[in-house]
Order: structure tokens, then sequence, then C-alpha cells
């Protein structure tokens, strides 16, 4: 079809030809996986190509060769090209999921076999690697006291330092605390713990207790904190702040009430992160809560235990019976972090408005 | 009780920059006054710093005196936030809170102002939402969120929102150009409605908008960019469009305008 026209102006970009254009079916598209897997086994069984993780990758590869080449020669480049991408995007999303889903379902199959009622209710009280029973009850109350105390300390702190950033900080003394929250950013977990160790229980001689560990893993949680939050808080469009304060809101009124729920989500979310990465830190509570094999129910009195202490301590040993509870207590890691993930993600959900 | 305004040459600045310059002007209680002017000619600003809304942008600075019934609320020791709470405002982008239903949307102005009693609150909602002209439309569904509604319906929501406190002026920064012809001339009569209760300023791009609503019409203007805007004349809406008193006026008004 010409269509010219005194008016139209020069072409730009070249005109579609036709709008109807030949396309692969879905049956075509199969067909051609089922070739592809033909080829590929063939070429295992002749050549001296072996292994499955080989044969996925190669038949991968190959489909993609033949699938960007058919694509090519009936559709055209365009789609082609789309077909290419699209399939490079999908499979690196399968790339990126493998060692995840992996690692889930290996710590589920080497955890269950000791995820019983003496793991939840017992300790490691004179129980030696070698014997078997024994459980993590003082490492999963030592983790849920400590991450819990650091949230109590960080997540106040995070926010109010977050919204004194967005809502009010201007000038010199915001851009500093900024750059100091940065630089907390990046302090290795060890360095928190060996902070802790030398001013909380050296310098001021409180001893070792879960409280000292959740001091060092409020240092790291801080900075997460009012990082996203910042971000969260920034997000929150300007008109919504000035509808409010024209309604004669005063000022701190309008953060609780209007910015604050608005950011919720996003709030929730990086808070959720700062306690996922602090629950799986060994070693700055190893440095501040020492660890133990009773059961200590104050965060306040003498050394506690935690999960990942009690995964380090137990994986250390060479006997099944102790590794096989440290898999356990890596699997319980997991799950306390996705149901704590899981209810965090309802509040929020019951908070923000249903449609 | 609606309330009289008196501007006495009032400047507003954005950091170093002035933005208006010496603007004075008298609005009568229970009037609707329509500002007309060339883009960037600072309207909005000068809108916003009825309220003292202009100051919550970082580095804004206001001269001059603002008199509400002989009461200058740039005076010392006034309080910002009870200003507003006297002078309501509805903008140029319908902004409901995204966190909140119809119903809190609208009894938000009291609320986070420690109203609490359930029968007040529900009064006041129904009232504004009358007033609005938006209550037919919502009644079932007071508890569905207010981002939910139309763009019109949204825009009455934030009308609905700021005349929930009572207030004694009402401004509003172009509140039909993102409308439709109708929900436009909804509003239109719901100005022309609310006038026996409140003062109302409104900013304008559409001229038979102001002919139409307003009683009295101040044209700004600016000589160049950079310059800060001026209030060329204020006058009788009806003595604006036939026989304005500056030439730039008619100019403007006519289309001649740069
Ligand atoms: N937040 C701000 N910071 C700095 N300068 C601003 C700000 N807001 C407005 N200005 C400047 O002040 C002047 C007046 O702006 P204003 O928004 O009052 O114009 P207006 O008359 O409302 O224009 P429009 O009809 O396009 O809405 C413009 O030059 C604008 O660039
Ligand atoms: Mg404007």
């Amino acid at each position: 079809m010409t269509t010219t026209s005194a008016h139209r102006p020069p072409d730009v970009l070249p005109q579609a030809r036709d709008l109807q254009q030949p396309s692969l079916s879905r049956t075509a598209l199969a067909g051609l996986a089922v070739v592809v897997l033909l080829v590929t086994s063939g070429l295992f069984a002749v050549t001296d190509l072996a292994g499955r993780a080989g044969f996925v990758v190669v038949a991968t590869l190959l489909y993609v060769a033949a699938q960007t080449a058919v694509s090519r020669v009936v559709e055209g480049g365009r789609r082609s090209v789309d077909r290419l991408v699209t399939t490079a995007v999908i499979a690196s999303f399968l790339i990126a999921l493998a060692p995840l889903i992996s690692v889930l379902l290996y710590t589920a199959e080497q955890g269950l076999t000791r995820f019983d009622w003496d793991f939840f209710y017992r300790s490691l009280r004179s129980i030696g690697a070698r014997d078997p029973g024994g459980g993590a009850n003082h490492a999963i109350v030592g983790t849920l006291q400590q991450v819990g105390l650091a949230t109590l300390m960080s997540v106040p702190l995070g926010l109010l330092v977050a919204i004194y950033i967005v809502e009010y900080g201007r000038g010199r003394l915001a851009a500093t605390i900024r750059f100091f929250v940065d630089v907390m950013t990046g302090i290795p977990s060890i360095v928190a713990g060996l902070f802790v160790l030398s001013f909380w229980i050296l310098g001021l001689g409180f001893g070792y207790s879960g409280f000292a560990a959740a001091l060092a893993l409020t240092v790291l949680m801080l900075p997460v904190i009012v990082r996203s939050a910042e971000e969260m808080l920034k997000l929150v469009p300007n008109d919504l702040r000035e509808a409010s304060l024209a309604l004669g809101v005063p000022r701190w009124r309008t953060i609780l009430s209007i910015v604050l729920p608005t950011a919720l989500p996003g709030v929730v979310t990086g808070i959720m992160l700062a306690v996922a990465r602090v629950m799986g830190e060994t070693a700055p509570v190893l440095l501040t809560a020492f660890g133990t094999a009773s059961i200590v129910r104050s965060p306040f009195e003498g050394p506690q235990s935690s999960l990942p202490l009690f995964i380090y301590q137990e994986a250390a040993s060479p006997q099944g019976t102790a590794i096989s509870r440290a898999w356990t207590a890596a699997l319980t890691l997991i799950l306390v972090i996705m149901v704590l993930n899981l209810l965090a993600r309802l509040v929020t959900r019951r908070s923000t408005l249903k449609k | 009780m609606a309330k009289r305004i008196e501007s006495v040459g009032l400047s507003a600045y954005y950091g170093g920059f002035r933005a208006i310059e010496d603007v004075s002007v008298v609005i009568e209680p229970k009037t609707i006054t329509a500002l007309i002017g060339p883009s960037g000619c600072g309207k909005s600003t000068f809108l916003r710093t009825l309220n003292r809304l202009h100051e919550v942008v970082p580095g804004a600075r206001v001269t001059g005196q603002l008199l509400l019934d002989d009461e200058d609320i740039y005076g010392p020791g006034v309080d910002a936030t009870g200003v507003r709470r006297t002078i309501g405002m509805v903008f140029q982008r319908p902004n409901p809170f995204p966190t909140m239903s119809i119903y809190d949307n609208v009894a938000a102005g009291l609320r986070l102002n420690g109203v609490k009693r359930k029968g007040v609150l529900d009064d006041a909602v129904e009232r504004s939402l009358q007033g609005a002209n938006l209550w037919k439309e919502v009644k079932d569904r007071l508890t569905k969120p207010g981002a939910g509604l139309s763009g019109g319906q949204q825009q009455r929501l934030c009308i609905a929102r700021a005349i929930a406190v009572e207030p004694q002026v009402l401004l509003m920064d172009e509140p039909c150009s993102a409308l439709d012809p109708i929900s436009t001339l909804a509003i239109e009569d719901l100005m022309t409605e609310l006038k026996d209760r409140f003062t109302i300023v409104i900013v304008t791009h559409n001229m038979q908008q102001a002919a139409r609503v307003s009683d009295r019409t101040g044209f700004f203007t600016i000589e160049a960019t950079g310059e800060p805007g001026r209030l060329v004349e204020i006058d009788d809406t009806q003595k604006i469009f036939s026989n304005p008193g500056e030439k730039r006026t008619e100019d403007y008004i006519t289309g001649r305008f740069g």
C-alpha cells in the first residue's frame, strides 16, 4: 500500500510493510523443541558429551539458536530478536532460581531428619557431638530474643532518622547524617561485633549476653532501615503532604498519619530485609553472646546461643549426629525468616486499604 | 463565617527568586474572585501565600502583610496551622489520600485535628459530600478507596475534604483543569452554592469559567521571564471582560497577548 500525500512529512521510521505477518504457532515451537531434544540426545549418544547438567545446557543453547534462526526466516528480524530476548530473560530467571530452590530443597531434605519434638524442646546441655537427641531450644530462644531486641531498638531509631532526613533535614546536618549512614552500611558484621565487645563488654564490663548481641545487630540493622525507609518516604508525593497541611493538620501529624501509612508497605519490606540479614549473622553473635549449650531465658544474664551460632558449632563437628542437628537448625532459621516475612506482609496488607 | 482578605504589599520569594511583587488586593467575604494570567506569572504562588502553604517549600518566604479580617496572618506569633484550618485549599491535581477510604478522606481533616466522635464525623462526611455534589454517587461505597473514583469524582472528593473542616475561605488552584465539561459545570455550580458560606478564590486559565462564576477578576502578568509577577488590575468581572482599565488586560483576554 502506498499512501503518498503531499502533506506527509518524509519517513523517519520505515513503514510497516504488512500488518498481517506470518508467525510461528505454538505447535511449531513445540515441534522445534522435540527436534532439538532428539538432536541433543543423538549428540550425547555419539560424542563424548555426558551428564544431566550438560544436557540441559546444550539443549537450551541449541533450542535458542534454532528458534532464532527459524523465526528469522519465517517471521523476520525484529520478531526473531524479540523471541531471542524473551527466551534469554526466562532462561536467566530459571538459572537464578535454580540455586535458590536447590538450597531450599537440600536443606529441607537434610533438616527433616531431626525435625522432631526433642529438637525444639531440648538444648545441648550435657549432649556431646556424638550423642543422638539434643535440641536447639536455647538457640531458637536466643535468636528470637536477640533479633527481637535489635528490632525494637533499630526500628524506632531508624525510622526517626529517616523521617528527619526526608521531612525536616535541610542542608549540612542532613547531608552529614546521610553520609554516616552510608558509611555504616559498609561496616563488616564482625567489626560491629568487635565494637560491642570492646566497648560494652570489655570497656564497660557488662559481660557476654544476648543483649550485647542485640546491640551489635542493631548497629547492622540501623543503616539498612534508615536507607530503605528514606527511599520509601521520598516516594510519597509532595501533593499529599500539602493536601494534609492545607487541612490545618500539624506537620508531625501529617507525617504520622499520611506520609508513614502511604510508605508503610515499602518501609516494612526494608525492615524485614534488615531482620533477615541479621538473623543469619554468626560472627558478631559469637563475639558478644559467646554461646552456651543450656537454655538461657534472659537476654541480660550471661552467654546465650543463637541459631547461626548453633549451626556453626555443630557443623564444625565431624559427627553425623551433630551435623544433622546443624541442618535442622538451618531449616528452622529459614522457616523463621519466612514466617516473619509472611506475617509482616499480612499486617501491612491489613492496614493498607482493601480494594 | 466567611472572611475578608486583604493583602498589602505582598511579595513572595523562592530562595533568591522573587516570584510575585507588591500585590495589594482586597477580597470581600462571600464572593468568588478569579485570578487569571499567563503561565508562570505567580497565580499559584499568590494563592499559596493566602494560607501560608508557600512557606512549606524549602527556602520560600513572604514579605508584606496579609490581613484576614484585620488580623495579619504573617504577624508574629500567628500559627500557620491555625491559618490553614481557617483557609481551605483544593489543588489542580486531585490528591485524595491513597491509604484512605472515601469516608476517611472526607473525615481526615477533622480526625487529624482531634475530632473522634462518630456521630460528628458521620454528619460532617454526609454534609460535605452533599455539599460537593458527590453524596449520591458514593453513598453506597464510602468504605471503598478514594483513589478508585474517576478524576472528576476525586476532585469533588477533595472539595468535600476541604469543606469538611468548615473553613472560612476556600482557595482553588485550577480545580477543573483535569476535568471534562460536565464535571467542570458541576464544580462551577458547586462554587456558586458554596459562595453563600465561603469566600472563594479560584485560579483558572479558562476565561469563560472566570466570566461565568466569578464576581471579581484579577489579572496577573510578568514583564519578562525572571521578572516577578505583578497584579495588573482587579475589578468586577463584568468590567474586566467588557471594559478593562488596562490595555495589557484587554490584550490578554482577547488573545492578543505575547
Ligand atoms: N517550588 C518552586 N521553586 C522555585 N520556583 C518556583 C517554585 N514554584 C514556582 N516557582 C516559580 O515561580 C514563578 C511563578 O510560578 P507559579 O506556579 O505561581 O505560576 P502560575 O501563575 O501558577 O503558573 P501556571 O498558570 O502555569 O500554573 C515561576 O517562575 C515558577 O518558575
Ligand atoms: Mg499554577
